[in-house]
């Protein structure tokens, strides 16, 4: 197990060039997240124009994995339906969970895009958390921000 | 008692513990983690290896003498309770006490807790001998800035059930405790006092004396926390002069789920039970009962017996090495640590720089590296360290960090271990592109 794969350039890239960074107006809703065991947060925001994010806007700071994550998501989602969005956090739950094994990473390059990048912090169990955070409050500012489909 | 306030030490001056034959007793030593790789334990904050003579003991029990103690008439059972009570008293006398000032606990959390919930049970107490340190509006609990969560939120949520006041002493720039206004926050209706006798995360040893004299002069009980320096210097309870002393097993060589609350006789006499249960009681009748003395008043049910084994066999060990030369050995570890950290660029230590009044915890940020990530690379290189807010976010905030890295030395650690870290921390730098706080690519 080396390092490297954990500490992919990709990622390195997104932590020190954020995508998408810093809070905007307008937005439906604002959530706050930690992670109580190390400190990290996250602040971010979320916009939804009919069922389509139209911006996923962030603020937090901590370790390099939970911050870059954002940054990846953020290229992933915003443009996406709220519904396509979960789908794709539950695909990255699903990398997060792969302990390693890289034919889920290989079967998700298509749909995770930079994000496939953190497959092997799932060889890492106490940096999953840092990875899911953001999914965890994207999660939980749309649900907040969007009532689901239209009846 | 603290022999720190002398010349700050430097460089590789001999250590006082024979590193290679200490680290033979510690079977976890032995085995290698991220492929292959010697451990390096610097995590002893969090919790300590344990030592073979520990291990040992426990077994020792387990295969000869279990049965619970204090119950039954059978020879297990007497020998059980002789194993037991003869472990409490040199846990007692490990510390000076005596042992029916004793109570074990699971842990340092658990024994600040039994206090915290005494003294709410005290204002409820139906008997009048346990309402003496009843506490209430009006009344004021003092803490610090510094102390390790276990030592914060108990306090809060006392004074969230009874309406007392909490209060705390801060902390200067440098991460020491902030003595100027002692005399206003430690006033005529401060109840109760309790203070860490070494931070756990910066390492700061408070001058306990001043605060306990003063809390005294108004008439409150002090507690001091002990569990990041029961295990690393010699603390004798009559010199102390507090009113509690709590610290963990499991941070000092021992098993874990055993921790020791030390009270004055007469101050545990006044204290109504914690937990209720089993073999805590006197007379026990459908309409009411009564309970025993200290120490068995806080021990409900079958207690912790093989751990408790366990952890007078830790202090045996600690014992033989000898409490100064523990002391004295992790104070030589620190000055060469502090050193060696502070010499690379974009390094910086949070907490005291030097080793005078400072015990062993290290904690450091390096420029441009978030700590975890810090921690992460070690932990590649077989370097066992903590990092994040160590339980003491408010300590973190007050010094205007994130959170930190923190390496934790104890009896086994060598200075190889230090050059290790030292190592360690200029390959995350190297392996992060920062160099000195500047990125280099």
């Amino acid at each position: 197990m080396k390092l490297q794969d954990m500490y992919q350039e990709i990622i390195l890239d997104h932590y020190r060039n954020p995508h998408g960074r810093g809070l905007r107006d307008p937005f439906d809703a604002e959530v706050h997240h930690v992670n109580p065991t190390c400190g990290d947060e996250v602040t971010l925001r979320v916009k939804v124009d009919g069922d389509t994010l139209t911006d996923v806007s962030y603020q937090g700071q901590g370790c390099s994995i939970s911050q870059a994550s954002v940054s990846a998501m953020y290229d992933l989602v915003v443009g996406k339906s709220v519904p396509e969005a979960l789908a794709t956090g539950e695909d990255f739950m699903r990398l997060m969970q792969a302990k390693g094994d890289t034919s889920v990473a290989d079967e998700l390059e298509d749909t995770l895009e930079d994000a496939v990048a953190f497959a092997g912090v799932s060889k890492y169990p106490a940096r999953i958390k840092c990875a899911l955070m953001s999914w965890m409050a994207l999660k939980d500012a749309s649900a907040r921000a969007w009532g689901g489909p239209a009846a | 008692m603290t022999a720190t306030a002398t010349t700050p030490a430097t460089g590789r001056t001999p250590l006082p513990l024979d590193v290679e034959a200490v680290r033979a007793d510690f079977p976890i030593l032995g085995r290698t983690v991220r492929d292959g790789k010697r451990l390096v334990y610097l995590d002893s904050g969090a919790t300590s290896q344990k030592p073979r003579q520990v291990l040992d003991a426990e077994r020792w029990f387990y295969e000869n003498v279990n049965a619970a103690p204090h119950r039954g008439a059978h020879q297990l059972a007497e020998e059980a309770t002789e194993a037991y009570e003869a472990a409490r008293a040199t846990i007692a006398a490990f510390i000076g006490a005596q042992p029916d000032e004793v109570v074990f606990t699971r842990n340092t959390t658990e024994a600040i807790n039994l206090v915290a919930y005494a003294f709410s049970n005290a204002v409820t107490a139906k008997e009048p001998e346990f309402r003496r340190y009843a506490v209430g509006q009006g009344d004021e609990i003092v803490v610090t800035e510094m102390e390790h969560h276990a030592n914060l939120i108990p306090w809060q949520q006392l004074c969230e059930r009874t309406g007392a006041t909490l209060r705390w002493l801060g902390l200067t720039d440098e991460g020491r405790l902030d003595l100027s206004d002692l005399d206003t926050v430690v006033n005529e209706r401060t109840k109760f006092v309790t203070v860490t006798q070494q931070s756990n995360i910066l390492g700061t040893m408070p001058p306990l004396a001043p605060i306990i004299a003063r809390a005294h002069e108004v008439g409150a009980l002090v507690m001091v926390d002990g569990a990041q320096s029961v295990p690393h210097q010699p603390v004798d309870v009559a010199a102390l002069g507090a009113d509690f002393l709590v610290f963990s097993g499991h941070k000092m060589l021992g098993p874990t789920g055993v921790g020791v609350l030390w009270g004055r006789a007469e101050v545990l006499d006044a204290l109504p039970p914690f937990l209720t249960g089993g073999s805590m009681i006197e007379v026990v009748r459908m309409e009411g009962s009564t309970f025993a003395p200290p120490p068995q008043r806080f021990e409900a049910g079958v207690p912790m017996t093989a751990q408790v084994i366990g952890l007078a066999a830790a202090a045996d060990y600690l014992t033989a090495l000898g409490m100064e030369a523990v002391q004295a050995h992790e104070e030589a570890l620190t000055g060469y640590a502090l050193e060696q950290l502070q010499a690379i660029p974009g390094v910086r230590v949070v907490g005291p720089a030097d080793t005078v009044a400072r015990g062993g915890a290290i904690s450091f940020v390096v420029d441009g590296i978030h700590p975890h990530d810090v921690g992460q690379v070690l932990d590649d290189q077989g370097i066992a360290v903590r990092v994040g807010h160590h339980c003491a976010w408010p300590v973190v905030r007050r010094m205007g960090v994130p959170a930190t890295t923190r390496a934790t030395f104890y009896v086994h650690t060598g200075y190889d271990d230090v050059d290790a870290l030292v190592e360690g921390v200029r390959h995350a730098q190297r392996f992060f592109g920062v160099d000195g706080g500047e990125e280099v690519r």
